[in-house]
Protein backbone atom coordinates (compact mmCIF):
# COMPACT_ATOMS: atom_id res chain seq x y z
CA UNK A 1 0.00 0.00 0.00
CA UNK A 2 1.56 3.48 -0.83
CA UNK A 3 0.35 6.66 0.24
CA UNK A 4 1.54 10.39 -0.53
CA UNK A 5 1.54 11.47 3.23
CA UNK A 6 1.17 9.88 6.30
CA UNK A 7 -2.36 11.21 6.67
CA UNK A 8 -3.04 9.89 3.91
CA UNK A 9 -2.79 6.80 5.50
CA UNK A 10 -5.68 6.68 8.07
CA UNK A 11 -7.78 4.08 8.43
CA UNK A 12 -8.32 0.49 6.69
CA UNK A 13 -6.72 -1.32 9.29
CA UNK A 14 -7.10 -5.21 9.68
CA UNK A 15 -10.38 -7.31 10.50
CA UNK A 16 -8.51 -10.51 12.44
CA UNK A 17 -10.45 -13.28 13.98
CA UNK A 18 -9.55 -14.67 17.44
CA UNK A 19 -9.90 -18.33 16.63
CA UNK A 20 -8.99 -19.13 20.58
CA UNK A 21 -11.37 -17.13 22.04
CA UNK A 22 -14.31 -17.38 19.56
CA UNK A 23 -16.48 -19.79 21.58
CA UNK A 24 -17.73 -21.88 18.75
CA UNK A 25 -17.64 -21.96 14.60
CA UNK A 26 -21.35 -20.09 14.50
CA UNK A 27 -19.68 -17.39 17.23
CA UNK A 28 -17.39 -16.10 16.33
CA UNK A 29 -15.32 -12.75 17.50
CA UNK A 30 -13.22 -9.89 15.31
CA UNK A 31 -10.23 -7.72 16.15
CA UNK A 32 -10.84 -4.66 14.25
CA UNK A 33 -7.09 -3.34 14.96
CA UNK A 34 -7.17 0.15 15.32
CA UNK A 35 -3.25 0.29 16.59
CA UNK A 36 -2.57 0.41 13.46
CA UNK A 37 -3.33 3.62 12.45
CA UNK A 38 -0.36 5.93 11.93
CA UNK A 39 -0.14 7.20 15.84
CA UNK A 40 -1.13 4.03 16.95
CA UNK A 41 -4.82 4.64 18.34
CA UNK A 42 -8.38 4.92 16.69
CA UNK A 43 -8.66 8.59 17.13
CA UNK A 44 -6.78 9.36 14.31
CA UNK A 45 -9.70 8.79 12.09
CA UNK A 46 -11.83 11.90 14.23
CA UNK A 47 -8.79 13.94 14.70
CA UNK A 48 -8.31 13.78 10.86
CA UNK A 49 -11.88 14.46 10.46
CA UNK A 50 -12.50 17.29 12.62
CA UNK A 51 -9.57 19.20 11.55
CA UNK A 52 -9.97 19.02 8.05
CA UNK A 53 -14.08 19.30 8.20
CA UNK A 54 -12.78 23.14 10.57
CA UNK A 55 -10.77 23.72 7.57
CA UNK A 56 -13.77 23.46 4.85
CA UNK A 57 -15.84 25.69 7.59
CA UNK A 58 -13.04 27.90 7.08
CA UNK A 59 -12.61 28.03 10.88
CA UNK A 60 -8.49 26.60 11.00
CA UNK A 61 -6.19 28.61 8.77
CA UNK A 62 -2.62 28.01 8.74
CA UNK A 63 -1.07 29.32 12.00
CA UNK A 64 -4.02 28.69 14.45
CA UNK A 65 -4.00 27.72 17.56
CA UNK A 66 -6.11 24.09 18.21
CA UNK A 67 -7.61 23.84 21.72
CA UNK A 68 -8.91 20.08 23.13
CA UNK A 69 -9.52 18.71 26.46
CA UNK A 70 -8.20 14.95 25.83
CA UNK A 71 -7.07 12.20 28.10
CA UNK A 72 -4.39 11.22 25.76
CA UNK A 73 -5.04 9.86 22.45
CA UNK A 74 -6.95 11.91 20.40
CA UNK A 75 -4.63 14.64 21.53
CA UNK A 76 -1.63 12.13 19.92
CA UNK A 77 -3.57 12.31 16.78
CA UNK A 78 -4.07 15.97 16.89
CA UNK A 79 -0.53 16.34 17.57
CA UNK A 80 0.58 14.59 14.44
CA UNK A 81 -1.96 16.10 11.84
CA UNK A 82 -1.21 19.72 13.94
CA UNK A 83 2.38 18.98 13.09
CA UNK A 84 2.25 18.39 9.44
CA UNK A 85 -0.79 20.96 8.92
CA UNK A 86 1.25 24.02 10.88
CA UNK A 87 -0.86 24.73 13.92
CA UNK A 88 -0.11 24.80 17.34
CA UNK A 89 -1.91 22.48 19.85
CA UNK A 90 -2.94 22.96 23.27
CA UNK A 91 -3.99 19.64 25.45
CA UNK A 92 -6.18 19.91 28.41
CA UNK A 93 -5.72 16.24 29.87
CA UNK A 94 -6.57 15.10 33.53
CA UNK A 95 -3.38 14.85 35.95
CA UNK A 96 -4.00 11.10 36.01
CA UNK A 97 -3.27 10.20 33.00
CA UNK A 98 0.09 7.79 32.34
CA UNK A 99 3.38 9.81 31.68
CA UNK A 100 3.67 8.09 27.73
CA UNK A 101 0.86 10.15 26.87
CA UNK A 102 2.11 13.23 27.70
CA UNK A 103 6.12 12.35 26.37
CA UNK A 104 4.02 11.38 22.99
CA UNK A 105 2.15 14.60 22.92
CA UNK A 106 5.58 17.04 23.75
CA UNK A 107 6.90 15.35 21.20
CA UNK A 108 4.74 15.85 18.73
CA UNK A 109 5.05 19.62 19.73
CA UNK A 110 1.79 19.97 21.60
CA UNK A 111 1.47 21.77 24.79
CA UNK A 112 -0.30 20.25 27.82
CA UNK A 113 -2.35 21.88 30.30
CA UNK A 114 -3.06 19.53 33.53
CA UNK A 115 -6.51 19.54 35.36
CA UNK A 116 -7.31 17.82 39.07
CA UNK A 117 -7.38 14.22 38.69
CA UNK A 118 -10.73 14.52 41.09
CA UNK A 119 -12.70 15.33 37.96
CA UNK A 120 -11.54 13.15 35.62
CA UNK A 121 -12.37 13.84 31.67
CA UNK A 122 -15.23 16.10 33.16
CA UNK A 123 -12.80 18.55 34.38
CA UNK A 124 -10.70 18.74 31.42
CA UNK A 125 -13.97 19.91 29.28
CA UNK A 126 -14.41 22.06 31.84
CA UNK A 127 -11.41 23.75 32.09
CA UNK A 128 -11.16 23.67 28.22
CA UNK A 129 -14.18 25.32 27.91
CA UNK A 130 -12.89 27.91 30.42
CA UNK A 131 -10.03 28.59 28.25
CA UNK A 132 -12.00 28.71 24.97
CA UNK A 133 -14.22 31.38 26.41
CA UNK A 134 -10.90 33.34 27.37
CA UNK A 135 -9.32 32.91 24.02
CA UNK A 136 -11.50 33.37 21.00
CA UNK A 137 -8.82 33.26 18.48
CA UNK A 138 -8.68 29.66 19.41
CA UNK A 139 -10.16 26.89 18.02
CA UNK A 140 -11.87 24.09 20.06
CA UNK A 141 -12.60 21.00 17.88
CA UNK A 142 -14.36 19.15 21.15
CA UNK A 143 -14.50 15.67 20.52
CA UNK A 144 -17.18 14.76 22.21
CA UNK A 145 -19.97 17.08 20.60
CA UNK A 146 -18.15 17.62 16.93
CA UNK A 147 -20.22 15.66 14.22
CA UNK A 148 -17.10 15.13 12.87
CA UNK A 149 -16.30 12.83 14.83
CA UNK A 150 -19.37 10.11 14.62
CA UNK A 151 -19.07 11.06 10.35
CA UNK A 152 -15.21 9.65 10.45
CA UNK A 153 -16.75 6.37 11.72
CA UNK A 154 -19.81 6.36 9.63
CA UNK A 155 -17.50 6.87 6.42
CA UNK A 156 -14.78 4.53 7.16
CA UNK A 157 -14.63 2.60 9.88
CA UNK A 158 -18.51 1.24 9.56
CA UNK A 159 -17.95 0.77 5.96
CA UNK A 160 -14.42 -1.37 6.23
CA UNK A 161 -16.39 -3.56 8.78
CA UNK A 162 -18.88 -4.13 6.70
CA UNK A 163 -16.92 -4.76 3.55
CA UNK A 164 -14.77 -7.21 5.18
CA UNK A 165 -17.26 -9.06 7.14
CA UNK A 166 -20.77 -8.93 5.28
CA UNK A 167 -22.07 -11.14 8.15
CA UNK A 168 -21.41 -8.66 11.26
CA UNK A 169 -24.35 -9.57 13.44
CA UNK A 170 -22.79 -7.22 16.47
CA UNK A 171 -20.81 -4.02 16.98
CA UNK A 172 -18.56 -4.03 20.05
CA UNK A 173 -16.74 -0.93 21.33
CA UNK A 174 -15.70 1.67 24.43
CA UNK A 175 -18.18 4.47 25.20
CA UNK A 176 -16.12 7.47 25.58
CA UNK A 177 -17.11 10.59 23.48
CA UNK A 178 -19.37 7.68 22.00
CA UNK A 179 -17.94 8.59 18.73
CA UNK A 180 -17.03 5.14 17.44
CA UNK A 181 -20.56 3.77 18.78
CA UNK A 182 -23.02 6.26 17.33
CA UNK A 183 -20.94 6.38 13.61
CA UNK A 184 -20.72 2.67 13.27
CA UNK A 185 -23.26 2.16 14.91
CA UNK A 186 -25.54 4.28 12.90
CA UNK A 187 -23.50 3.14 9.16
CA UNK A 188 -24.51 -0.49 10.40
CA UNK A 189 -28.16 -0.11 11.59
CA UNK A 190 -29.17 1.14 7.96
CA UNK A 191 -27.63 -1.30 6.03
CA UNK A 192 -27.71 -5.06 8.84
CA UNK A 193 -31.07 -5.63 9.27
CA UNK A 194 -31.23 -6.58 13.39
CA UNK A 195 -27.48 -5.71 14.06
CA UNK A 196 -26.54 -5.27 17.49
CA UNK A 197 -24.49 -2.07 18.49
CA UNK A 198 -23.12 -2.19 22.04
CA UNK A 199 -21.10 -0.07 24.65
CA UNK A 200 -18.64 -0.81 26.55
CA UNK A 201 -18.12 1.92 29.80
CA UNK A 202 -15.16 1.49 32.57
CA UNK A 203 -16.02 0.76 35.69
CA UNK A 204 -14.10 3.03 38.37
CA UNK A 205 -13.14 2.24 41.55
CA UNK A 206 -15.21 3.95 44.37
CA UNK A 207 -11.54 5.67 45.01
CA UNK A 208 -12.01 7.70 41.33
CA UNK A 209 -15.56 8.60 41.84
CA UNK A 210 -16.63 11.07 39.29
CA UNK A 211 -14.15 9.82 36.57
CA UNK A 212 -17.28 8.17 33.93
CA UNK A 213 -18.03 10.51 31.22
CA UNK A 214 -21.59 9.44 31.23
CA UNK A 215 -23.31 8.33 34.57
CA UNK A 216 -21.61 11.37 36.54
CA UNK A 217 -23.38 14.38 34.89
CA UNK A 218 -22.28 14.63 31.60
CA UNK A 219 -23.48 12.99 28.91
CA UNK A 220 -21.39 14.08 25.52
CA UNK A 221 -23.62 16.08 23.07
CA UNK A 222 -22.80 13.37 20.82
CA UNK A 223 -24.64 10.84 22.88
CA UNK A 224 -27.77 9.48 21.36
CA UNK A 225 -28.77 6.32 23.34
CA UNK A 226 -31.15 4.92 20.13
CA UNK A 227 -28.07 3.84 18.82
CA UNK A 228 -27.18 1.43 21.14
CA UNK A 229 -28.47 -2.04 21.63
CA UNK A 230 -27.22 -2.38 25.40
CA UNK A 231 -24.06 -1.09 27.95
CA UNK A 232 -21.85 -3.01 29.66
CA UNK A 233 -20.16 -1.95 33.09
CA UNK A 234 -16.78 -3.10 32.88
CA UNK A 235 -14.67 -3.61 35.63
CA UNK A 236 -11.28 -2.62 35.99
CA UNK A 237 -10.49 -6.18 37.45
CA UNK A 238 -12.33 -7.51 34.34
CA UNK A 239 -10.91 -5.03 31.46
CA UNK A 240 -7.06 -5.95 32.86
CA UNK A 241 -8.38 -10.26 32.81
CA UNK A 242 -9.10 -10.23 29.20
CA UNK A 243 -6.67 -7.51 28.41
CA UNK A 244 -4.14 -10.86 29.24
CA UNK A 245 -6.30 -13.20 27.87
CA UNK A 246 -6.16 -11.52 24.56
CA UNK A 247 -2.35 -11.38 24.47
CA UNK A 248 -2.16 -14.89 26.05
CA UNK A 249 -4.78 -17.02 23.58
CA UNK A 250 -4.35 -14.09 20.43
CA UNK A 251 -1.11 -12.45 20.67
CA UNK A 252 -2.85 -8.88 20.70
CA UNK A 253 -0.83 -6.54 22.71
CA UNK A 254 -3.67 -3.71 23.23
CA UNK A 255 -4.38 -1.40 25.72
CA UNK A 256 -6.30 -1.52 28.94
CA UNK A 257 -9.80 -0.50 27.31
CA UNK A 258 -9.93 -3.05 24.60
CA UNK A 259 -10.07 -5.48 27.31
CA UNK A 260 -13.14 -3.57 28.47
CA UNK A 261 -14.31 -4.07 24.96
CA UNK A 262 -13.60 -7.67 24.52
CA UNK A 263 -15.21 -8.45 27.83
CA UNK A 264 -18.69 -7.00 26.62
CA UNK A 265 -17.94 -9.04 23.30
CA UNK A 266 -17.37 -12.25 24.84
CA UNK A 267 -20.74 -11.37 27.09
CA UNK A 268 -22.92 -11.18 23.60
CA UNK A 269 -21.07 -14.36 22.40
CA UNK A 270 -21.82 -16.35 25.73
CA UNK A 271 -26.04 -14.84 25.17
CA UNK A 272 -25.33 -15.74 21.22
CA UNK A 273 -24.50 -19.90 22.78
CA UNK A 274 -27.12 -19.77 25.02
CA UNK A 275 -29.87 -18.85 22.41
CA UNK A 276 -28.24 -21.07 19.80
CA UNK A 277 -27.86 -18.13 17.50
CA UNK A 278 -25.10 -17.18 14.52
CA UNK A 279 -23.20 -14.38 15.49
CA UNK A 280 -20.30 -12.57 14.22
CA UNK A 281 -19.13 -9.83 16.60
CA UNK A 282 -17.12 -7.39 15.70
CA UNK A 283 -14.74 -5.19 18.73
CA UNK A 284 -12.72 -2.24 18.29
CA UNK A 285 -9.39 -2.85 19.48
CA UNK A 286 -8.88 1.36 19.87
CA UNK A 287 -4.75 1.32 20.70
CA UNK A 288 -1.96 -0.98 21.81
CA UNK A 289 -0.70 -1.46 25.36
CA UNK A 290 2.57 0.56 24.76
CA UNK A 291 0.79 3.77 26.25
CA UNK A 292 0.22 1.78 29.41
CA UNK A 293 3.54 -0.05 30.47
CA UNK A 294 4.68 2.36 33.00
CA UNK A 295 0.79 1.20 34.83
CA UNK A 296 2.01 -1.91 35.25
CA UNK A 297 -0.98 -3.08 34.04
CA UNK A 298 1.03 -6.32 32.64
CA UNK A 299 3.13 -7.28 35.16
CA UNK A 300 2.64 -9.65 37.77
CA UNK A 301 -0.70 -11.50 39.26
CA UNK A 302 -4.41 -9.54 38.42
CA UNK A 303 -4.64 -8.47 41.50
CA UNK A 304 -1.38 -6.60 41.94
CA UNK A 305 -2.16 -5.11 38.39
CA UNK A 306 -5.98 -4.29 39.54
CA UNK A 307 -4.11 -2.37 42.70
CA UNK A 308 -1.73 -0.59 40.62
CA UNK A 309 -4.38 0.87 38.46
CA UNK A 310 -6.69 1.46 41.09
CA UNK A 311 -6.91 5.88 40.73
CA UNK A 312 -6.08 5.71 37.21
CA UNK A 313 -8.24 6.42 34.01
CA UNK A 314 -7.69 3.46 31.62
CA UNK A 315 -10.27 4.59 28.85
CA UNK B 1 -26.66 -22.62 42.47
CA UNK B 2 -27.60 -19.28 43.58
CA UNK B 3 -27.08 -15.99 41.84
CA UNK B 4 -24.51 -13.57 43.39
CA UNK B 5 -25.69 -10.19 44.39
CA UNK B 6 -22.66 -7.55 44.62
CA UNK B 7 -23.65 -4.55 47.03
CA UNK B 8 -22.21 -1.34 46.43
CA UNK B 9 -20.75 0.64 50.01
CA UNK B 10 -23.47 2.99 50.38
CA UNK B 11 -26.18 -0.15 50.49
CA UNK B 12 -24.21 -3.09 52.91
CA UNK B 13 -25.46 -1.32 56.22
CA UNK B 14 -28.16 -3.43 54.60
CA UNK B 15 -26.29 -6.52 54.62
CA UNK B 16 -24.11 -6.58 57.95
CA UNK B 17 -21.32 -5.25 55.60
CA UNK B 18 -21.55 -8.45 53.02
CA UNK B 19 -19.96 -6.75 49.62
CA UNK B 20 -22.20 -9.89 47.85
CA UNK B 21 -24.78 -11.74 48.86
CA UNK B 22 -26.72 -14.81 47.60
CA UNK B 23 -29.92 -14.98 46.19
CA UNK B 24 -33.07 -16.59 44.18
CA UNK B 25 -35.90 -15.50 41.80
CA UNK B 26 -36.51 -16.01 38.19
CA UNK B 27 -36.93 -12.39 37.33
CA UNK B 28 -35.04 -9.37 38.57
CA UNK B 29 -37.84 -8.64 40.82
CA UNK B 30 -38.29 -11.81 42.82
CA UNK B 31 -34.72 -11.79 43.81
CA UNK B 32 -34.70 -8.30 45.05
CA UNK B 33 -38.41 -9.28 46.68
CA UNK B 34 -36.30 -12.45 48.12
CA UNK B 35 -33.19 -10.26 49.23
CA UNK B 36 -35.66 -7.70 51.35
CA UNK B 37 -36.42 -11.27 53.14
CA UNK B 38 -33.49 -11.36 54.95
CA UNK B 39 -32.07 -7.65 54.29
CA UNK B 40 -35.01 -5.60 55.12
CA UNK B 41 -35.30 -2.19 53.58
CA UNK B 42 -32.90 -2.63 50.71
CA UNK B 43 -35.98 -2.75 48.26
CA UNK B 44 -37.09 0.23 48.81
CA UNK B 45 -33.41 1.63 48.17
CA UNK B 46 -33.22 -0.05 44.48
CA UNK B 47 -36.91 0.27 43.70
CA UNK B 48 -39.90 2.89 44.13
CA UNK B 49 -43.01 3.05 42.49
CA UNK B 50 -42.62 -0.50 40.84
CA UNK B 51 -39.72 0.95 38.75
CA UNK B 52 -35.98 0.84 39.42
CA UNK B 53 -34.83 4.24 41.01
CA UNK B 54 -33.39 6.48 38.95
CA UNK B 55 -29.62 6.87 41.09
CA UNK B 56 -29.31 2.85 40.99
CA UNK B 57 -27.78 1.09 38.10
CA UNK B 58 -28.26 -2.71 38.27
CA UNK B 59 -26.04 -4.90 35.58
CA UNK B 60 -26.73 -9.03 34.61
CA UNK B 61 -23.61 -10.33 34.08
CA UNK B 62 -22.76 -6.55 33.92
CA UNK B 63 -25.10 -5.58 30.95
CA UNK B 64 -27.23 -2.68 32.12
CA UNK B 65 -30.91 -3.97 33.02
CA UNK B 66 -32.27 -0.83 31.62
CA UNK B 67 -31.43 -1.97 28.02
CA UNK B 68 -32.06 -5.60 29.19
CA UNK B 69 -36.30 -5.50 30.93
CA UNK B 70 -35.62 -3.89 33.55
CA UNK B 71 -37.18 -5.69 37.04
CA UNK B 72 -38.78 -7.95 34.35
CA UNK B 73 -35.40 -9.14 33.57
CA UNK B 74 -34.92 -12.68 33.73
CA UNK B 75 -32.07 -14.18 35.62
CA UNK B 76 -30.93 -17.70 36.51
CA UNK B 77 -28.32 -19.71 38.40
CA UNK B 78 -25.11 -18.58 38.05
CA UNK B 79 -25.37 -15.36 37.20
CA UNK B 80 -24.08 -12.06 38.58
CA UNK B 81 -26.03 -9.10 39.26
CA UNK B 82 -24.03 -5.56 40.64
CA UNK B 83 -25.79 -2.81 42.08
CA UNK B 84 -24.05 0.77 41.98
CA UNK B 85 -25.19 3.92 43.08
CA UNK B 86 -25.56 6.37 39.86
CA UNK B 87 -24.73 10.03 40.52
CA UNK B 88 -27.01 10.98 37.57
CA UNK B 89 -28.80 8.48 37.46
CA UNK B 90 -30.09 6.23 34.27
CA UNK B 91 -28.93 7.61 31.40
CA UNK B 92 -30.63 5.98 28.46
Amino acid sequence: MRFDSLIDSVGRTPLVGLPRLSPSEDVRIWAKLEDRNPTGSIKDRPALWMIEQAEKDGLLTPGCTILEPTSGNTGISLAMSARLKGYRLICVMPENTSEERRQLLRMWGAEIISSPAAGGSNEAVRVAKGLAAENPSWVMLYQYGNPANWRSHYETTGPEILEDLPSVTHFVAGLGTTGTLMGVGRFLRERVPGVRIVAAEPRYGELVYGLRNVDEGFIPELYDPEVLTTRFSVSSGDALRRTRELLAAEGIFAGVSTGAALHAALGMAAKAVKAGERADIVFVVADGGWKYLSTGAYEGTLDEAEERLEGQLWA
Amino acid sequence: MAIEVRIPTILRTYTDGAKAVDAKGATLEELIGDLESRHPGLQARLVDQGALRRFVNVYLNDEDVRFLGGLETPVADGDTVTVLPAVAGGSR
